[in-house]
């Protein structure tokens, strides 16, 4: 009884404080996972307020945060967008790949975190935030701009990306025999590609038999299906983030959207309960340590990103000013480099890579919305009042 | 015919833009939600849209309407053209008239002149909006609406025995 007490007590306080966090981020406009990691990394070990009793349900939460996250995803794609986008978008999207996950593969070696390590931070700095991004767009009114189709395909293409790699990642996280490995990771890839293109041709049949009229049939129906193939995939080792963004994709058609209002709020509080988890196992301490590498990664990954989207708008025909907004846009990091940092320190990847994930993504989440700010105030008062009498 | 173009927004919806004939790009994005966003960029810069404007299903509608889709609006228009002209009048039924003891359908007044007969006063009593099916008598008041020229046409037709 003492104990429950304790839980809820625990737990409270730490929502109450996730609310008071994310508040303070939306007064500034900024995307709160910076403050949700930091809000982690006080209360975990070697914090200012370490917790006790709620550490074992605040796992199990991060857990299903990282399912809900991936197949709200998963959702908001239809498989023939994604086709689209790839075709629309592949030399630009694999340069992508290449020369952002180079910092942070370099990286990883050169902190001697060995070729596994140096692998998953290369996927931590290759990713960017689709959520930070996404809501940049809105808030400052870019959805119309010439550049953002091109910026929105190109994260389109890094999803499925991810899709791709998690698996593999993850098959070689585990280790084991080389064979093993690429026979696990080809496994995964023939169920990834078999998914997609259930999903790209029967998604919208599948939905319909999947939907009834009532909202939590829905909610349940869709929250046991993704748990059981997320759980089936972790035992398989895809992982069960992509089991779960794959039914994400699978599910398509008219029914999703009501899916997603559905879903919203399960995945906000449970991403930011994974978001918390992860800074609590990240020992706040050893950050000073590692202080100078985290800025080095995200000053070089910012500059890669900054070509990558200069190039990408350049594509679409758009001018100068367009190509910064879409280069300042793609450099935010945030839950995705998190979730492959997570996958790694599963596989039992050395320990600072969570540590450089967290400080990496402290920084971009910020500079990113930072920058695109500045370049919104910029061009907008760019043309200046006209001259008395123009007209 | 405008040449639209079309660019899918993955993840939000759908956006159709088109260049007007001084330069600008202006469009409108669909999203999924049914939210529909206009748009418009300054002429010196086409990359960036200055103007966004939200609209629900229900408002994007009532915008078409108001840009000249529907009917209601052009009745609407062709009213005010005629306010500048407008004339009201009160025409008597003479006793030897023609249409007298006939109806107004009878008449063709309207076809004729434009005219609209908005009331019938016979006696005290007034009988508003009459209907093509309505009989006038002798000594029926009409309350007509129409251009000056239209009612001096009805006044032609209700005297012509």
């Amino acid at each position: 009884m003492h104990e429950g007490a304790r839980l809820l007590l625990e737990l409270g306080g730490i929502v109450l404080g996730l609310g008071l966090l994310g508040r303070l981020a939306a007064r500034f406009g900024f995307s709160p996972i910076p403050l949700y990691l930091m809000g982690g990394l006080a209360i975990g070990q070697g914090g200012i307020a370490p917790i006790v009793t709620s550490e074992d349900f605040i796992e199990i939460g991060a857990e299903i945060g990282v399912v809900l996250l991936l197949l709200m995803l998963g959702l908001e794609f239809t498989g023939r967008e994604l086709v689209a986008s790839v075709r629309s978008t592949a030399p630009v999207g694999f340069t992508d790949l290449v020369i952002n996950a180079a910092p942070g593969f370099v990286g990883g070696l050169v902190l001697g975190l060995g070729l596994t390590g140096a692998l998953f931070l290369g996927g931590v700095t290759y990713i960017s935030s689709s959520g930070v991004i996404a809501k940049l767009i809105a808030d400052l009114g870019w959805l119309a701009n010439r550049e953002t189709p091109a910026v929105l395909s190109l994260l389109v293409f890094e999803d499925l990306a991810m899709a791709v790699l998690l698996p593999v990642l993850g098959a070689i996280a585990i280790g084991g025999e080389f064979s093993g490995v690429v026979l696990a990771a080809t496994a995964a890839l023939v169920v990834v590609a078999l998914i997609l293109a259930i999903g790209a041709r029967h998604g919208d049949r599948i939905s319909r038999a999947m939907f009834s009229s009532s909202d939590e049939v829905n909610l349940l129906t869709l929250l046991g299906i993704t748990l059981l193939v997320a759980g089936a995939a972790e035992r398989l080792s895809v992982s069960a983030a992509v089991g779960a963004f794959l039914v994400g994709i699978g599910v398509s058609g008219e029914a999703v959207g009501r899916a997603r209002t559905l879903l919203a709020p399960l995945r906000d509080l449970f991403a930011a309960v994974f978001f918390v988890f992860f800074g609590i196992q990240t020992d706040p301490r050893a950050l000073p340590g590692i202080a100078f590498a985290v800025l080095a990664l995200a000053l070089a990954s910012s500059v890669t990103k900054l070509f990558v989207g200069w190039w990408a708008a350049a594509r679409v025909g758009a001018g100068r000013s367009a190509r910064l907004r879409a280069g300042v846009l793609l450099v935010a990091r945030g839950e995705f480099s998190i979730v492959i940092a997570g996958l790694g320190l599963a596989g039992g990847v050395d320990e600072r890579l969570g540590l450089l994930a967290v400080g990496y993504v402290l920084v971009t989440a910020v500079l990113g919305p930072v920058a695109a700010k500045i370049v919104d105030s910029r061009s907008v008062s760019r043309p200046g009042p006209r001259p008395v009498g123009e007209h | 015919m405008t040449e639209i173009e079309r660019t899918n927004l993955p993840g939000v919806g759908t956006r159709f833009e088109f260049t007007t004939g001084d330069g600008r790009r202006i469009g409108v994005i669909h999203h999924r939600s049914g939210r529909r966003e206009v748009f418009v960029c300054p002429e010196d810069d086409p990359d960036t849209a200055i103007v966004t404007l939200d609209l629900s299903d229900d408002e994007a509608h009532d915008l078409v309407d108001l840009l000249g889709g529907s009917r209601v609006v052009e009745n609407l228009s062709q009213l005010q053209h005629q306010i500048e002209g407008l004339a009201i009048d009160w025409l008597t039924i003479d006793p030897h008239a023609k249409y007298a003891g006939r109806t107004i359908g009878d008449a063709r007044i309207r076809t004729r002149t434009g005219v609209s007969v908005v009331a019938v006063l016979r006696g005290d009593d007034p009988h508003p909006a009459p209907g093509p099916e309505f009989q006038m008598e002798a000594e029926d008041v009409l309350v007509v609406v129409g251009t000056p020229e239209g009612i001096t046409g009805v006044r032609g037709i209700l005297r012509s025995g």
